[in-house]
């Protein structure tokens, strides 16, 4: 189905364009997460088996928040300009259009925090063996935070206060993520295996993956009527 | 051919309409007119299939919207009263995207809309400089370049100049020329220059 493929793909393209024209977008989030993590060595004094311990909880919950901080503008400006509408009437299932939102969303967000854990790592002090298990568990996790994220976007759309809202609705969600993304460099960091830890984010991605952008999708068109 | 049978509309728990039934031939024009707050948005949204209606259905060439679904989307153009513009991206950016989700395929059908309704000077322009009038020519640019069967239309003259009116009364009238069916509000007369115009007018207000 190559106009499938097409139509995904310039919507893709369109969501980076916009977002390079309007770099802020981008590097808010990014900002917020380096800053986030800095505070603590700040407030709890520089001693390295302090922060290696609190590292892989502190590293794990910024990335939530700063993710979090970008959820409003998935389907927002979309929504505002029309061309959500636009996407709902295309002649291709919106699951996946809103699937190339989501990616877009992550390509933006999810994968720039992603790429810059390793410094935070070092700054908090992790042992290499951490490093390595650290980004890769973002890697994991990141996206399931977007996938996630995406719906309660979508549920609160056009709503007053939409923000506050998709953080309670959402943050409960995010816990499992947290504990087991957490987990897993703490585990590493006391020895401990860690496979179990990954392959239940890789569970919960596969799950996110599919029951996600059905319920986005599900949700936009609920928002949209 | 596009028809409605038996369409009843709710809004919150207001009825803005029902028992409302037509057909739509090709080479047809609906003018729907009617107060502000009658319910046109409503049921140009609901034509589209982005409203649920509260009773009745809607089919195209004899089946139900709901059951053709993108088949449904696939014949469609639906410009409402958000232009579907971002403001970010140069005209022929947007329309290339939009091209693209509507399954459209050609690229130089886009440059000839653009020339068409006189954006071609602006192209490569971010499309949030363009005035009112001009984003609301770029929306109906989209139009030209998808050769969509039928047309829904929401205010579409809203902003445009004389001159822009009569190029897009000109556009309408070839779509018709064509076999295509168009679905339109809009507080101007319409002046298609054919007899085919229904007219659906809407009175109270809801």
């Amino acid at each position: 189905m190559p106009k499938l493929l097409q139509a995904i793909a310039r919507l893709f393209w369109r969501d980076l364009t916009v977002a390079m024209r309007r770099s802020t977008d981008i590097l808010t989030p990014l900002v917020f997460f380096v800053i986030v993590v800095s505070l603590f060595p700040l407030g709890l004094g520089p001693e390295p088996a302090v922060l290696r311990v609190i590292a892989p909880g502190v590293i794990w919950v910024a990335a939530l928040l700063a993710t979090m901080l970008s959820l409003n503008r998935l389907f927002a400006n979309d929504h505002a300009d029309g061309t959500l509408e636009q996407m709902a009437l295309a002649p291709y299932p919106l699951a996946l259009l809103a699937l190339t939102k989501i990616t877009a969303h992550w390509t933006l967000t999810g994968l720039p925090l992603v790429l810059i854990s390793p410094l935070l790592a070092v700054q908090m002090h992790l042992p290499e063996s951490a490093i390595g298990t650290l980004a890769l568990s973002l890697l994991l996790g990141t996206p399931i935070l977007s996938l996630l994220g995406a719906v309660g976007a979508a549920l609160t759309l056009g709503l007053r206060g939409g923000g506050v809202l998709v953080s309670l609705l959402v943050l409960p969600l995010y816990t499992p993520i947290l504990i087991f993304g957490a987990g897993s460099v703490a585990g590493v960091i006391a020895g401990i295996d860690t496979e179990a830890h990954f392959s239940l984010l890789g569970a919960f991605l596969a799950l996110a993956l599919t029951f996600a952008p059905w319920a986005a999708a599900a949700a936009l068109r609920v928002s949209l009527d | 051919m596009l028809e409605a049978v038996d369409l009843e509309c709710v809004r919150g728990d207001r009825p803005l309409f029902s028992h409302l039934s037509f057909s739509l031939k090709p080479g047809e024009l609906l003018h729907v007119t009617g107060v502000n707050g009658s319910g046109k948005t409503t049921l140009l949204r609901t034509l589209c299939g982005l409203t649920r209606a509260h009773a009745g259905e809607i089919r195209w060439h004899g089946n139900t919207i709901r059951r053709l679904g993108d088949d449904y989307h696939a014949q469609l153009a639906y410009i409402g009263h958000a232009n579907g513009i971002q403001g970010d991206l140069t005209p022929l950016e947007n329309l290339s995207v939009a091209s693209g989700l509507s399954g459209d395929t050609d690229k130089s059908r886009i440059r000839t809309a653009l020339e068409r309704l006189g954006l071609a000077a602006y192209h490569h322009f971010p499309s949030k400089i363009l005035s009112q009038g001009q984003k609301r020519r770029l929306a109906l640019a989209r139009l030209v370049v998808e050769h969509k069967p039928l047309w829904i239309l929401d205010e579409p003259l809203s902003g445009l100049d004389v001159d822009s009116v009569s190029l897009m009364t000109t556009i309408l009238m070839e779509h018709l020329a064509q076999g295509g069916l168009i679905v339109i509000t809009s507080h101007q007369e319409v002046d298609v220059k054919t007899k085919t115009v229904l007219q659906i007018q809407f009175n109270q207000r809801a």
